[in-house]
């Protein structure tokens, strides 16, 4: 059975596909999504894919993605693809894109680090020292960060 | 030009600034008074506390006819709760470079970020001292008349000892093979083993010290810091555990040295202090030229190829 029958299709909005299987719920928490105050939202996890074995699909209503907030999902979902839904057509594409630096992302997870300091008002800075395998480290006080750790400090 | 990890500086900008801190040599010793940094003025800020680093670059300053402005968080509005972003912002009008040392993590780059004037760490928390680093490798070359391929035994405190951290890094760059001793919870962090080794440097743990030090160039003992330690009882486990004394010292090389960042608790006994393998106060004296060299280094100031 395709996703497709299990949520509808929706007239505008922006469609997250091929999410890792069980990933779903850290994709919303790193685009703010709560549930409580958003526009109507799909989530469709652990269902079968020809591409990636499992995957989770979600559906944002009424709600274009900008690239900046896609490009944090590269985190947690570098493969996923991203449809712009205009009119129930697809009236974009978008690839998703690590850069070299998450930039008031998340914080750095280090109990001893500057940044801590809640006052303190230069911005956080995780800095992408490798792609595959994955390794972060805070700019300032170089401790590596795990994709975890990240997850639960987000911003 | 900020100097906040190792990385700031390539091996041949790192060697320039040792042959830099070689002439500075007699300035240092205050043989000789050259005042090139006259009118400029050098802010020290020592967030935690500090004798040898403090007092060598007001030395140096001083020295070099420049002046020195001291903060301490006694005193300061830091004590109010002023940010590290607000301070610094005083401090670029205040002076033409500074010197920082504080007890959080990355707050020499933090400091450098927020500011115009160059900024140098003087130590982060655990994380780096880079001007140690120098000094170290200044008094390196002076001993062994080379810093590239050494064997060089590290010893204590590998996970909060911040000058190992840069110093390790460095020795790693020049080609050293790299013992690191210390007790299980005070091993060096792992993402610094796995630069060193993926930058090529022979590196292997032990918690031994005996062994290794037979076949060292040098040996960089470190004090086991109690102010790092969130438990008392942590500390006292590993407290003192690793000694030297004369007696230990048989079979070693003619030519090894002992090195120490100092201030020392009972790492090294006072009977090796008159042997030929004492370098630590050298190497405290040594923060002199080496900051000298920096400080005309941050503030643009060429240094004449022949100073007497």
């Amino acid at each position: 059975m395709s996703e497709m029958r299990r949520v509808s299709a929706i007239c505008n909005g922006t469609v997250i596909d091929h999410i890792p299987s069980g990933s779903a719920v850290q994709v919303m928490r790193m685009l703010h999504i709560d549930g409580s105050h958003s526009n109507p939202i799909s989530l469709v996890m652990n269902v079968p894919s020809g591409k990636v074995g499992r995957k989770d699909v979600l559906k944002i209503e009424d709600r274009e993605l900008s690239q900046e907030e896609l490009d944090r999902l590269a985190l947690i979902a570098p493969s996923a693809s991203i449809a712009i839904i205009r009119n129930y057509g697809v009236a974009e594409k978008r690839q998703i894109e690590l850069g070299s630096e998450l930039v008031n992302i998340a914080r750095c997870s280090f109990f001893n680090c500057i940044t801590q300091n809640p006052n303190e008002p230069l911005p956080h800075r995780l800095q992408v020292v490798s792609q595959d395998p994955l390794e972060i480290r805070c700019a300032y006080c170089g401790r590596a960060q795990s994709l975890a750790e990240i997850i639960e400090s987000l911003i | 030009m900020d100097l906040i990890t190792m990385d700031d500086l390539t091996n041949e900008e790192a060697i320039s600034l040792l042959d830099d801190a070689e002439r500075l040599l007699p300035i240092a010793r205050g043989d000789v008074h050259l005042p090139l940094l006259e009118g400029k003025v050098l802010a020290n800020l020592f967030f935690e506390n500090s004798t040898r680093t403090r007092l060598s670059f007001e030395t140096a300053m001083k020295r070099l006819g420049g002046e020195v402005l001291n903060l301490s968080e006694v005193g300061s509005s830091v004590k109010k709760g002023e940010t590290l972003y607000d301070t610094m912002q005083m401090i670029d009008g205040y002076a033409d470079v500074a010197v920082i040392r504080h007890p959080r993590q990355g707050a020499a780059q933090y400091a450098a970020d927020a500011v115009q004037i160059p900024i140098m760490n003087a130590g982060d928390g655990a994380g780096n001292h880079p001007t140690q680093t120098l000094l170290d490798l200044f008094t390196i070359r002076h001993g062994q008349g080379k810093i590239d391929g050494l064997n060089v035994v590290l010893v204590g405190d590998l996970r909060y000892g911040r000058t190992v951290h840069s110093l390790s890094h460095a020795l790693g760059r020049f080609g050293a093979s790299l013992t690191l001793v210390s007790p299980e919870p005070l091993k060096m962090p792992p993402e610094i083993v796995k630069d060193l080794k993926s930058s090529g440097c022979h590196v292997e743990e032990s918690e031994d010290l005996a062994p290794a030090i037979s076949s060292a160039d040098v040996v960089y003992m470190t004090r086991i810091q109690r102010e790092r330690f969130p438990d008392e009882a942590e500390y006292e486990k590993v407290a003192g555990i690793y000694t030297l004394k004369a007696e230990d010292l048989r079979s070693v090389q003619s030519d090894m040295m002992i090195m120490h960042p100092l201030p020392r608790v009972n790492e090294i006994h006072p009977s090796i202090d008159s042997t030929d393998h004492a370098w630590y106060f050298k190497q405290a004296f040594n923060g002199v030229p080496t900051r000298m060299a920096l400080l005309c280094r941050s503030l643009g100031i060429q240094i004449p190829e022949a100073i007497v």
